[in-house]
Parts: structure tokens; sequence; C-alpha cells
């Protein structure tokens, strides 16, 4: 008896490990994994706003509790990933966006430095307003 | 003559339950790509290696495989670029093996045909001797993803694909594009029930891989990501707007 096609073909499996087979997978699964540290973020931000509606004294100790050294350690750490989440953002967006002026598709690194331009300039403009 | 070891996957279901790999010594030629070295092994070494080709210059994409782990056309991978070797030459990955080098494509065909890749059009109003004229812009909306030869090296580098055989993969969704982004075509709305569902662009995570695989610089990436803009304004549009609107 013959055996059909189907029952004869080989099956490639994708390792367990996959995404540590190349630098890009490598990138790509940081990049969804470092999204946690935007959420943690927003979650920090909404504390922040409880407290400082729930009056001065929850807002002190609100200040109290982000000055302890595992706080301001989370928050270290927690900015660094935000950050690498932002960069392989960046670094894919022009091929996603595309952008015409008079006809023409703005080139991709343009686009990257725009980016980066007013990630910066947000950033200047906050650290103006907490310095001041 | 220098020599340089091919490592070739071999699978023969008739005498072997798994796969296994052969070696064979070719000549290093500077103007070998990985495709000469395989036909010189069919020829004058083992005449039972089974792979796919035909026009060895890059167009009828045939001859996709594995090269040292990275999706190649073989025919365009040379010898010399991998000195002093060996090179490990495996069938493309994320699809079924039917022997040695040769995998099963039929999912991909069903694929690609189910996205409609030709212009749709009602010529009823259409002048038969009147050309359908475009500008140089709006050939430049469509005309990279217009380069794809089939050859499924973009689903050979896709995880999403190779986790999940459902999704319909970077070259359908790219051919997809080349003919919703073409100022001729009318078919958007007929393409979108099968690019917007949860197999379709929304599947895509946006790994990139499949644009860096490509030998003919298609980027079906990008292709997938402004497919999922249209999808994406559609359904506002359908979920905010009245029919006639639209």
């Amino acid at each position: 008896m013959t055996t059909g096609l189907w029952q004869r073909l080989h099956r490639q499996r994708v390792p367990l490990l996959w995404w540590t087979s190349r630098r890009t997978y490598l990138l790509f699964v940081l990049r969804e994994l470092t999204s946690v540290a935007v959420v943690w973020f927003v979650v920090y931000l909404l504390l922040l706003v409880r407290a400082v509606g729930a009056g001065p004294g929850e807002y002190e100790r609100f200040l109290d509790w982000s000055a302890r050294p595992w706080m301001v350690a989370i928050n270290a750490l927690a900015l660094a990933l935000a950050v690498l989440h932002t960069i392989t953002w960046f670094m894919v967006t022009p091929q996603a966006m595309v952008l015409k002026v008079r006809g023409h598709r703005v080139p991709g690194l343009v686009l990257a430095g725009a980016l980066y331009v007013a990630w910066f300039a947000v950033s200047a403009v906050i650290l103006l307003l907490v310095l001041s | 003559m220098k020599e340089i070891t091919l490592r070739v996957f071999r699978y023969r279901p008739e005498t072997e339950a798994e796969p296994t790999f052969q070696e064979y010594a070719v000549p290093l030629r500077d103007d070998w790509a990985v495709l000469d070295a395989l036909n010189y092994v069919k020829e004058e070494i083992d005449p039972t290696l089974s792979y796919r080709w035909s026009c060895r210059m890059g167009i009828c994409g045939s001859c996709g495989m594995t090269v040292n782990g990275d999706p190649k056309l073989s025919c365009g991978t040379f010898l010399v670029d991998h000195a002093p070797g060996p090179i490990t030459v495996e069938p493309l990955r994320n699809f079924p093996v039917i022997r040695d080098l040769v995998i099963e494509m039929t999912d991909f065909m069903q694929k690609l045909g189910a996205v409609q890749p030709w212009i749709i059009r009602d010529e009823s109003d259409d002048d038969p001797h009147t050309e359908l004229l475009q500008t140089p812009s709006e050939m430049d909306d469509y005309k990279r993803y217009s380069m794809c030869i089939n050859c499924m090296l973009c689903y050979s580098a896709c995880p999403v694909y190779g986790l999940d055989s459902k999704f319909i993969g970077p070259a359908a969704i790219a051919l997809a594009q080349r003919y919703n982004l073409d100022s001729r075509d009318e078919g958007q709305e007929e393409r979108l029930d099968v690019l917007s569902d949860d197999e379709g662009v929304w599947g895509c995570t946006f790994v990139g891989e499949c644009t860096r695989a490509c030998p003919k610089g298609v980027d079906p990436a990008g292709a997938i990501q402004r497919a999922k803009l249209i999808a994406a304004n559609e359904a506002v549009k359908a979920f905010l707007l009245p029919r006639w609107v639209r």
C-alpha cells in the first residue's frame, strides 16, 4: 500500500527559543516586552494624579514613597526599557508611515530624524518645567 | 582547484523517517552560486538530490532555500561569499518538506488566490479604445510591491507564519496592496474581507524580517502596515458613517 503525500511530509518545527536565533527577532521581542515599562509609567502617573487630588499630605507621602531606593531603581530600569521601546519603534516607523510632500515620499531618515527632534523637544520642555 | 563543502538537508520519505544531512565537496569557483553547486552535485555526484530551480537569474522565484540559516535565492547566493565553508543548505523554513530541498507550497498558492491579485474593475463605463493612464507618482505608489516573484522567502523569514500557518502572510498582503494602491483598481473593498480578518493584516506583529529577506526589495512589512491603516480607516468609517456617505 502506498502512503499519501500528506502523510509523508516532513513538518519543520519552530524551536522554542526561535527569538534568540537572530538579532532582529530578539530586537522585536524586546520591543514588545518593553511595552510593560510604558504601562508602568501610565500607572505611576495615575498614582501621582490620585495623590495630588487627595491633598498635600497624600502628595508628600507619594514623594517619600517615590524617593525610596527600590522605587528609584524600578523607575530607572523602566526609563531604560521605555527608551529602548521608543528607539525600536522609531527604527520601524519610516517603514510603516508613508508621508508625501508635493507627490514625493519623504525619505525614511528625514522622518526618523523628525521623530527624534520632536522627542527631544518635548523632553526638554518637561525638563524645563521640572527644574523651574 | 579549491573545493568547498556543501552540507545538504536530505529527506527521502520512502527510506527514512527523519531527515539527515549529506556532505558534498564541490569546486569553489568565483562565478558559482549555491544553485550551480547543487547542479554540479546532481550531475556529477548524486542524481537523487531533489530541489526546484528554473531561470538562474532571480526572476522565477523557484530556487528559494535556507543557506547558512538565511532564506535566500540559491541562484543569487555565491559560494565565495561563504568560503571557506561548509555551506549548510536546507529547505525554506515554515513549510512542510516533500523531499530534500523541495517544499509543499499549496498553502501559499491558496492564500495568494484569496487576495485576488489582479485588477478588479467595473469596465462597463470604460471606453475600450482609451488607455487608463497613470501619473508617475500614481505608479510609484504600488510599483515596489509589483516586483514580488512569489519566491516565499518572506514566509520562511516570518516567525508569525511559522507559529501560526493560518496567517495569510507577507507576500499575499504585499500583492493585495500592489492592486489596492493601483489607481486603475476598484477591488479594495473585495480584498478587505480577507485582509482585515484576524489572520490577515492584524496577524502581523511587525517583526520586519520579511522585508530584509526579500530579494527584490518589495518591503512586505511596509505594505502590511499600510494595509492596517486602510483596514482601520474602513472600520472607523463603517462604525461612524451611514453606508451612502462612505
